[in-house]
């Protein structure tokens, strides 16, 4: 790890104004930030602890029943808090099925929208990354990529986003409230995270000094509390990134959805909503026929980037499974196996 | 770039000097405050051999900035026990044999504390199971480790139920 | 010292038995306290931290090294590069027997593997070394790698293993083929596969003169000492290793390595003693790994389903510069009886670090394609796996004809069967869900592991307050060995084993061997044994001989020795304890000294072997493909078990290490460049606690008189051959797909795709 400047400011403002210097990154609680440094492949001149600055660790209720949540909450914090998981379940399931107890605890609500990707040619430094290092190339292009993007990749990078989490948020059409040298705004969760097109290196929306300061989840999505699922192929039982996953949320009435929510992780540089599929879902009865449908649509464009075409298929059956679960039901209590296909729900909608 | 933080650790209040920003909670407690209980497998968050509690929750110590938890109460395996009686996870832990060559033990142990704390598994070994995920066990102790979690929860709760009589 | 095979105590003369309990760990207690006291514990005033940069090219040479900028780093003390490396005693190209790999210690520019230590950076603190590594920016001249099959140069080697036969042919081959009703065949390709012991590699160094101090996590504790001596131009008995904790070694902890040497090499050049602790991703190159195979089993089959003929053919991988070839079709040799058995081996050059023996060296893999093939077989015969494996049952040793030492290996088939509840079982694939619409698969392996016994010695000590003292150069690395051999020298002083103190894990006691191959209870045990019934012959022939004892005289009908007393046999209300015979003699104390190895004629004469059965069953998501390994069931027959609660967690590890090999572990190299892409554990996946839910193991009785004089075999290895193979085909059972390669990935379990 490089030698750094560690500044604590006293307050957002401070903060911003700090990290809005070259070399600047902010440090919640560090758990991607940290690895990363000690790989080499992130060497801040300056690193801003945001983790004490205040106001940015509560979880607020609005009247309309939307929720701001601050930057700093804790991942187990939020998947654990009640009114939390009862109106957003999917986000709860998501969480829990991220990284470990010991990680969930740490990671801030900030830090993860912000994680950067696995990839391993990101992460090793001496690897071409056009992402790491803009220009060198895609090492990961015609390398081991078994597990890399399918959908929204392009030649400078296949890159995958890692997040449990913001796959439903995406879903469920989240947004993050970002403070900046020119004052507050808000970025959608869709928008927050980039494609890398011909620059990958421009990961996130955000310009430099903005900081997440909170994330809010619109009144509507607790529409879907009803049924919603997350769901996670992973290749353990636990402590493992996505191959694919996906969040699926329903609000189903007189036998026909009326409203659907499909986004996938694990397939694309940022967590990937699939609209197409929701409006084909719309009005009409929840079916494996609709279902097959909708994944056929999500993964329209998809193509694999290298020897990864089965995730195509493989989030194909996913979503199919995803929207058979939602439309049985939100389960009662959170699976003892969050997000797995071996968690014990009963009478799951098997194909094959 | 020199400056000092407050921890308190083991229930020991310290004023601690520090000349680098760079030194990880588990690297200060390791190799500058000889409390060698919690230990390094991968210093990636990716084994929970570095498993201690901050402020009662249990994190890894190796992605964690010592300069960041300026202030923060620490509990490592030493400060476990209460002198020689063990804490109940600890004594699970050797009669359910949750441990073969010992290295992960200390961070397994904690995080059982942590689980038992955050209340969450009940008396479900599935739930408990997955909620130890995050402690690589090469050996593979884990049946053991799974009957010490629960077994040392039931202790711990039974222990409660008495001193509330 | 005596030095005894057998030190023969009269018959008449019988011990205390307090061997067989399952007593907790011994060392449990400092264990689940944190004051074990691991290699990297270890502080000393003055210490500097020495960090390994490494190579990230696998084959050419180093151009150049920015020693001024790791240098200028503010702690780095000095950079260690093939330009100013003090010279060694011993040239590292060169092998150092019986184990000793050629390895990579600075002496010139040149890479010949991945990760392989280019430099050694060190500094006043872990950070300032760990930063100054990363600033050295190495540049290289790079040759193509070779770490693909089709690019690696195949050789015959001579040995496989540790100087196993490459090639061994029981019978007429070719004739068995031709006469079987059936012949199945199946190939399958196993990947390099890492130790990833919990505890990296380390070790503190401390120079005193010409007297070397290492605290270090070491298998093979004296052996090693003469290792080190030879590389540092110093007596052996000038080096002192300390290994009282050991994180984890299952191999790569036995075998003396380059990062390990360049830092004691820094601590004798910098006159400080100096700490190193290798990262994790410095693990997958320079401390030897499983090397990959590409296995092909050809099975003949009468119309009975009986054998005629088994071919095994492996093609192991080593590196470009030394040997040690995966020894998998070895597995073969020993287990189904069939007229005709050729197992041969092919070795195959790549650009890697030197293989290594992991946990089942040979077995593990060769298991794997063996019992998947058998599985094949069975089916292509119509019969059910374990009516075939039955029906191919050795009574001797196949080709040989040698009768096994014991082998209660059909125990262990019908009591795993019964306790699984095998009989059940469709004999087609994909007819079991479960009520969640998973599905289901049964299926089974047969485990088998040798009995190898390493000489050791071992002395015991009768001490005037009655309390003993064993003491042997034995490792733990989890196997438990404080525990069991202290039972053991326990029973041997007739004493209870909390009366007797063990000391172990340092060099400077008697060479308790090896801990390897399974063999280190039995080894280091029977020189316990040795050494504690030594002592207790003295004792008898004090009190004996002398009138004031109420035993005197007794040497003819016979004196027991128990719980800290001798018994006249013939009226056990007669005894005196040991403090007293000792006090009334003037004794302070008595010691017994005593070297074991294994009796060569019996060793000749028998087949020696540990067996067991592994049952499997799995769930896979029929449309996703995640597979779990939902319940094991394993049976062993290993002889005399010393402490079952400790044997049964060596067999419970052993599965899950072979669920591991099964559904988990693989390195995935870039072949481009020969790199490892996944030299982690977030990545590289090893079983997390979730991966298993159950666990059975049965401890099988099995008397075995000639194995030696404990009857103890091993337990640590054996766990991992059978389950690899069962879970395998319980994959197949589930979803009708046999394994071809491992590991088992979703990608192959994705049907009609």
């Amino acid at each position: 790890m490089n030698r750094f400047e560690y500044v604590r400011p006293a307050s957002v403002q401070e903060a911003v104004t700090a990290a809005s210097q070259p070399g600047s990154v902010y440090l919640a609680a560090g758990t991607n930030l940290l690895d990363l440094m000690k790989l080499g492949a992130a060497r801040p001149e300056r690193v801003i602890d945001i983790t004490r600055l205040p106001g940015l660790g509560e979880i607020d209720w609005r009247p309309d029943g939307s929720v701001r949540i601050g930057a700093m909450v804790r991942n187990s914090d939020l998947a654990y808090d009640e009114r939390f998981a009862r109106t957003f379940p999917v986000v709860a399931e998501a969480l829990l099925s991220g990284a470990s107890a010991q990680l969930r605890n740490a990671a801030t609500v900030g830090g993860n929208l912000m994680q950067q990707t696995r990839c391993a040619y990101f992460q090793d430094v001496a690897s071409a990354c056009n992402r790491r290092a803009p220009g060198s190339g895609c090492d990961a292009r015609e390398g081991e990529n078994r597990l890399h993007a399918v959908l929204g990749w392009s030649e400078s990078c296949i890159a995958t986003h890692p997040s449990d989490f913001c796959v439903p948020l995406v879903a469920l059409d989240a947004v993050t409230e970002v403070a900046g040298p020119n004052g507050m705004r808000d970025v959608a969760i869709d928008a927050l995270h980039a494609l890398p097109g011909e620059t990958p290196e421009r990961e996130t929306a955000l310009q430099p000094g903005e900081l997440i300061t909170a994330l809010k989840l619109p009144s509507d999505a607790a529409a879907f509390a009803d049924h919603a699922r997350y769901l996670k192929v992973r290749e353990r039982t636990s402590f493992a990134f996505a191959v694919v996953s996906a969040a699926a949320a329903l609000r189903i009435d007189g036998g026909k959805i009326q409203s659907a929510r499909l986004a996938l992780g694990g397939v694309a540089a940022k967590p990937w909503r699939a609209r197409d599929a929701e409006a084909v879902l719309e009005n009409a009865p929840p079916t494996q026929e609709a279902f097959a449908k909708a994944a056929e649509l999500a993964l329209s464009e998809a193509r694999p980037s290298g020897k990864n075409a089965f995730k195509i298929e493989l989030a194909r059956r996913l979503i199919v499974r995803a929207l058979s679960l939602s439309t049985e039901g939100t389960p009662e209590a959170m699976p003892a196996l969050p997000a797995s296909p071996f968690a014990t729900v009963p009478s799951a909608n098997h194909a094959r | 770039m020199s400056f000092s933080i407050s921890l308190t650790i083991n229930g020991e209040k310290r004023a601690i000097a520090l000349d680098d920003p760079r030194v990880t909670l588990l690297d200060l407690l390791r190799e500058r405050l000889h409390l060698t209980g919690a230990k390094k497998g991968c210093d990636r968050g990716q084994c929970g051999a570095c498993t201690v509690l901050v402020d009662g929750r249990r994190i890894n110590s190796c992605l964690t900035l010592a300069a960041s938890l300026d202030g923060a109460d620490i509990t490592t395996v030493e400060g476990l026990a209460n002198g020689d009686d063990l804490h109940p996870v600890q004594a699970a832990f050797i009669a359910h044999d949750g441990l073969q060559c010992g290295y992960c033990t200390p961070g397994q142990i904690m995080s059982a504390v942590g689980l038992i704390a955050e209340g969450h598994a009940g008396d479900d070994p599935e739930r408990v199971r997955e909620l130890m995920s995050g402690n690589i066990c090469r050996c593979g102790a884990y049946k053991g480790i799974t009957e010490a979690v629960l077994d040392a929860q039931k202790t711990l709760k039974d222990g409660k139920r008495r001193d509330a009589a | 010292m005596p030095v005894e095979i057998f030190p023969s105590s009269p018959e008449h003369r019988r011990h205390g038995s307090n061997a067989g309990q399952p007593l907790t760990r011994r060392d449990g207690l400092l264990k689940v306290t944190g004051k074990a006291t691991y290699a990297a514990d270890n502080h000393r005033e003055g210490m500097l931290y020495a960090v390994a940069a490494v190579s990230s090219i696998a084959r050419g040479r180093v151009k150049s090294l920015d020693v001024q900028a790791a240098k200028s780093h503010p702690g780095v003390v000095e950079v260690i590069t093939p330009a100013n490396r003090p010279p060694l005693a011993h040239n590292p190209n060169q092998k150092m027997p019986p184990f000793g790999f050629r390895i990579e210690v600075l002496q010139d520019d040149t890479v010949r593997y991945a990760n392989q230590p280019i430099a050694m950076v060190v500094a006043e603190t872990l950070e300032a070394a760990t930063e100054g590594a990363a600033l050295l920016n190495p540049q290289y001249e790079t040759d193509t790698a070779r770490t693909r099959r089709e690019n690696g140069e195949r050789f015959k080697p001579e040995a496989v293993g540790v100087g196993g036969p490459s090639r061994v042919a029981h019978g007429d081959i070719e004739a068995g083929f031709a006469s079987a009703a059936r012949v199945t065949e199946a190939e399958f390709v196993t990947p390099a596969q890492y130790h990833n012991a919990m505890e990296p590699h380390a070790v503190v160094a401390e120079w005193d003169g010409d007297r070397l101090t290492l605290d270090m996590p070491n298998q093979a504790l004296v052996l090693s000492c003469a290792g080190y001596a030879t590389y540092f131009g110093i007596p052996p008995e000038n080096v002192l290793i300390r290994s009282p904790f050991i994180g984890g070694g299952f191999g790569s902890k036995a075998i003396l390595n380059g990062p390990q040497i360049l830092a004691i090499l820094a601590a004798r050049m910098l006159k400080r003693p100096v700490k190193l602790a290798l990262p994790r991703a410095q693990m997958y190159g320079p401390v030897g790994h499983r090397g990959a195979t590409w296995q092909k089993l050809r099975v003949g089959t009468d119309a009975g389903g009986r054998l005629t003929a088994l071919h095994h053919h492996t093609l192991s991988a080593t590196s470009s510069f030394d040997d040690f070839l995966e020894p998998a079709a070895n597995a073969s040799l020993p287990l189904y009886a069939s007229p005709a058995i050729l197992a041969e081996h092919e070795g195959l050059r790549l650009d890697t670090g030197t293989p290594g023996p992991m946990r089942a060296p040979g077995e593990a893999s060769g298991s794997a394609a063996l019992e998947v093939a058998i599985d094949e077989a069975a089916e292509a015969c119509g019969m059910d796996p374990l009516e075939f494996r039955l029906a191919n049952y050795a009574e001797t040793e196949p080709g040989t004809g040698r009768p096994f030492s014991s082998k209660a290996l059909r125990e262990c088939y019908a009591e795993g069967a019964k306790r699984f509840g095998w009989s059940g079982r469709p004999l087609a694939a994909r007819q079991m869900r479960d009520e969640n619409g998973c599905l289901v698969g049964w299926g089974m392996g047969t485990a088998v592991f040798h009995c190898p016994h390493f000489p050791a010695e071992a002395r015991a000590t009768l001490r005037a307050d009655g309390t003993g003292l064993l003491e042997t150069a034995g490792v733990d690395m989890g196997q438990g060995a404080w525990t069991a051999l202290a039972q053991i020298g326990a029973e041997a002083l007739g004493l209870d084993p909390e009366m007797v103190e063990l000391r172990s894990g340092v060099s400077s006691l008697p060479d308790g061997g090896i801990a390897g191959g399974s063999g280190h209870t039995a080894s280091a045990g029977l020189a316990l044994h040795n050494a504690g019934r030594n002592a207790i012959d003295q004792l008898v022939d004090l009190a004996t001989a002398d009138p004031e004892s109420p035993l005197f005289g007794a040497g003819n009908v016979g004196v027991v020795a128990r719980a800290g007393r001798l018994h006249r046999r013939d009226d056990e209300g007669r005894s005196e304890s040991y403090s007293d015979i000792l006090a009334r003699a003037r004794r302070t104390e008595l010691v017994g000294d005593a070297k074991a190895a294994r009796e060569p004629a019996a060793a000749e004469a028998h087949a020696m072997f540990s067996h067991g059965a592994v049952f499997a069953e799995v769930k896979v998501d029929p449309d996703l493909g995640q597979v779990r390994a939902t319940r094991l069931v394993g049976a062993f027959a290993a002889g005399r078990i010393i402490n079952p609660r400790l044997v049964r967690s060596q067999y419970y590890g052993g599965m899950i290490w072979g669920a591991s090999f099964a559904l988990l572990e693989e390195a995935v190299t870039d072949h481009r460049t020969g790199r490892i892409m996944n030299s982690d554990l977030a990545e590289y996946h090893v079983p997390v606690n979730a991966d298993l839910p159950s666990l059975d193991a049965i401890l099988i009785p099995e008397d075995d008189p000639y194995v030696n004089p404990l009857g103890v075999k091993g337990v640590g290895e054996i766990g991992i051959t059978g389950t690899v193979g069962a879970i395998a085909n319980a994959v197949w059972h589930a979803t009708g797909v046999r394994a071809r390669r491992f590991p088992i990935r979703i990608e192959d379990l994705l049907s009609d795709w």
